[in-house]
């Protein structure tokens, strides 16, 4: 027990203290954050210069329903020289709004003219405006027509205001009745994230396991080795160790990503931002994009749960694709004859993955169902699952035979890999490789 | 006394048979020379006494008694095939391998320590394995073998890549380490080293013990009756002795002449027939070479 320590000590700390990965572990959650907010900070970014915007209104109606930003001023002008304004333009002036005529008869008679391509977020801005105005007008005059009533105006008024705004929040019905607000959206995001972030562990770490044992068998040490230990340890040390590591780096980044997530949320939203925010008006704030709804229904995944088991099936699944890339590199010399013995494990590694992405759009479904039961895609399939509320009974099953089978190919690698890694020379055959298993 | 024995051993791969019915005694204290061609089994052999592998059938003694687990920290074994992991600092690599013989951090030091002075590489200590000659990584590889004071040292090929400096170190730290009373067994093909070192041999061939005993008593019993006179004459003629005559080389004061005895002839005989000739400066029966031994037994 005294040289398992030894050596999984051994394989740890020469693994954490290098360079390049310490490099990666704390750099990651910044370059992580940095690609979720900086995109968001950007756009609240205050455009400080301040335009005017000339309006020509000979209508007369919807000239004071214009009201200046802090970006843009409307100039309101009567019955002005329309080519007084435009030798302006470029100068001080931003843009000229031309409005000839009752737009609730003639819509056409608005015309925007600016020297640069106006911003997206003022045109529909000054168009929202007009078109509630315009509405407004219609309104009014078909309230002045003599077979509609007042209240019924009043009405139409209502449903114009508010009926157009309905977004479908889901619940979810829990098993003791409870009721639960639940983002779809976010589910599937959060579904999508782990899924991603075990697949790419458990490929990255079980190459790491191939690699180290094939480093092993290449530098010759060892014979040396198990002339002092028994070569069920080295493997057990190897899996062990870097499984650790791995670990190390999820629970460092777990943590960093919680603390950046936090400090970045209540840098956007403190009143200060949100008034900012709120100001920018346009495309953000219409657009829906609310980050706070989203901080909210990100509160309501079951965060728990699902780092738990993404540790279980994070363990259960490594070891298991650890013990098989240990196998492939203790039975080949160099890394082409790798290839042979790579190809399936790496075709099914990619099935799992994608019938985990398919299995986001239903996460109840056969493909799902049984992805999720099957050990070799279960750590993967299961982490789209989870976010979405899986029973029970379920992940018990699912677990129980991840368990089980790694259990069954630790053995098996064990008894292939003390053989393996004496065997030099000639790329051996599956057929030879199952022999070694009986060899005493 | 013998410290490892091995009785009827057997180690079946697939098709092949790796040794058949393999027995082997070295005696306590002594230099044990295990011999044979490539592929005979020699590294099998040595695999099971290090436990690496199991014997089919047949057992392994070790002091007399059934080799257990805990008996591999009293065996030192340096395999042909070594190596060390490359990127890992040389003090540390011999720490890990020392620890793993279970031996305490302090002790483990300790012993580090004294060696890689004595071996004159203590400047090497920080430096990464990789940085180092070959002949440098096989110091290192010979220390991490006997740091652990072991009772058994098993040595396959540890000439191999040493300059004749460093060979001249390796020999000399063994016949120490006999003196010391540790019992060593050494797998070569290097035959003048057995001759040098070992007190007994066995020699494997096809998977099977071939010819066991000491390399006194073996070259003895490979002798082909050829007799080396040194002649005090210049002018030899076989005409006068009527013997078979395998190589004459005549100087300015004397004649070195190897004959070979007839079989019925007793060896006072020849001499006398010599010395009715010639006078004789130097008179002396000769052994086969270690290499000859090996080379008649295997092709035989």
């Amino acid at each position: 027990m005294d040289a398992l320590k030894i050596i999984i000590s051994r394989e740890y700390i020469s693994r954490v203290t290098k360079k390049s990965f310490i490099l990666l572990t704390i750099l990651m959650p910044f370059l992580f954050t940095a690609l979720i907010f900086v995109p968001y900070w950007l756009s609240t970014i205050q455009d400080s210069e301040e335009r005017k915007i000339v309006v020509i209104d000979n209508s007369g109606f919807y000239a004071p329903e214009f009201k200046s930003t802090e970006n843009y001023t409307f100039e309101i002008v009567g019955d002005a020289n329309i080519s007084d304004q435009q030798s302006r333009l470029g100068k001080d002036l931003y843009a000229i709004l031309q409005i000839t005529d009752d737009l609730s008869k003639d819509p056409k008679a608005v015309t925007f003219l600016s020297e640069k391509q106006a911003p997206l977020d003022l045109l529909s801005s000054i168009e929202r405006t007009l078109s509630e105005k315009v509405s407004e007008q219609k309104l009014e005059a078909l309230s002045h027509s003599d077979n509609v009533d007042s209240k019924t105006i009043d009405q139409v008024k209502q449903i114009i205001e508010s009926g157009s705004r309905i977004s479908l929040s889901t619940m979810k019905w829990g098993k003791g009745g409870s009721i639960s607000e639940t983002s779809t959206v976010v589910a599937s995001i959060v579904g999508g994230v782990f899924t991603v972030l075990i697949y790419m562990f458990i490929m990255i770490y079980g190459a790491m396991v191939m690699q180290a044992v094939m480093e092993e068998k290449r530098s010759r040490i060892v014979e040396v080795m198990i002339s002092s230990v028994k070569p069920v340890y080295m493997l057990i040390g190897k899996i062990v160790g870097i499984g650790l590591v791995g670990i190390t780096q999820l629970v460092f980044w777990g943590i960093m990503i919680g603390i950046l997530f936090i400090g970045a949320t209540a840098f956007f939203t403190n009143p200060e931002q949100a008034g900012q925010m709120a100001a920018v008006g346009g495309s953000m704030a219409t657009e829906g994009f609310d980050i706070e709804g989203a901080l909210a229904s990100i509160m309501t995944v079951n965060w728990f749960e699902i780092i738990f088991f993404f540790l279980i099936y994070f363990i259960g699944g490594f070891i298991m694709f650890a013990s098989i890339f240990a196998t492939i590199g203790s039975a080949v010399d160099n890394e082409e004859d790798t290839q042979q013995f790579m190809t399936p494990i790496t075709l099914l590694m990619l099935f799992a993955f994608y019938a985990g992405f398919y299995s986001i759009n239903n996460p109840d479904g056969p493909l799902a169902f049984w992805g999720s039961l099957i050990p070799i895609t279960s750590p993967i399939v299961m982490m789209v699952r989870l976010p979405f509320g899986v029973p029970l009974w379920e992940k018990l099953l699912s677990v129980v035979l991840l368990y089980g089978s790694f259990i069954l190919t630790s053995i098996m690698a064990a008894k292939i890999y003390r053989v393996g890694i004496l065997m030099y020379g000639k790329k051996p055959s599956i057929k030879e490789i199952i022999k070694w298993m009986k060899y005493k | 006394m013998h410290y490892v024995e091995t009785k009827d051993v057997v180690k079946q791969f697939s098709q092949h048979r790796a040794l058949n019915k393999v027995s082997i005694r070295v005696p306590k204290g002594a230099v044990f020379g295990l011999l044979g061609p490539n592929g005979a089994g020699k590294t099998t052999l040595i695999r099971i006494i290090t436990r690496i592998t199991a014997p089919d059938s047949g057992e392994v003694l070790l002091d007399g008694k059934p080799l257990e687990r805990e008996d591999i920290y009293k065996i030192g074994y340096l395999p042909e095939e070594r190596g060390l992991y490359k990127k890992m600092k040389v003090g540390d690599q011999a720490m890990y391998l020392a620890r793993l013989k279970g031996m305490s951090r302090d002790h483990a030091h300790q012993e580090v320590s004294k060696w890689f002075k004595k071996f004159d590489i203590m400047d090497w200590y920080n430096r990464k394995v990789e940085e180092l000659s070959k002949g440098m990584q096989q110091k290192v590889q010979f220390i991490s073998t006997i740091i652990h004071n072991p009772d058994l040292l098993i040595f396959d090929e540890p000439f191999s890549g040493f300059d004749p400096v460093n060979t001249e170190l390796i020999k000399q730290e063994m016949l120490k380490l006999k003196a010391e009373g540790k019992t060593i067994i050494l797998s070569t093909h290097n035959m003048e080293s057995v001759e040098a070192l070992c007190d007994e041999i066995a020699l494997i061939n096809k998977s099977e013990v071939v010819l066991q005993g000491s390399v006194y008593q073996l070259r003895n019993e490979h002798k082909k009756d050829i007799y080396k006179f040194r002649l005090l004459t210049n002018s030899f003629d076989n005409e006068l002795l009527n013997l078979q005559v395998l190589s004459n080389e005549q100087y300015n004061e004397f004649t070195d002449v190897r004959v070979k005895k007839p079989e019925e002839m007793e060896h006072s005989q020849l001499i006398k027939l010599m010395l009715d000739k010639y006078k004789i400066a130097a008179f002396e029966e000769e052994l086969p070479t270690m290499n000859e031994v090996f080379i008649e037994t295997v092709t035989e």
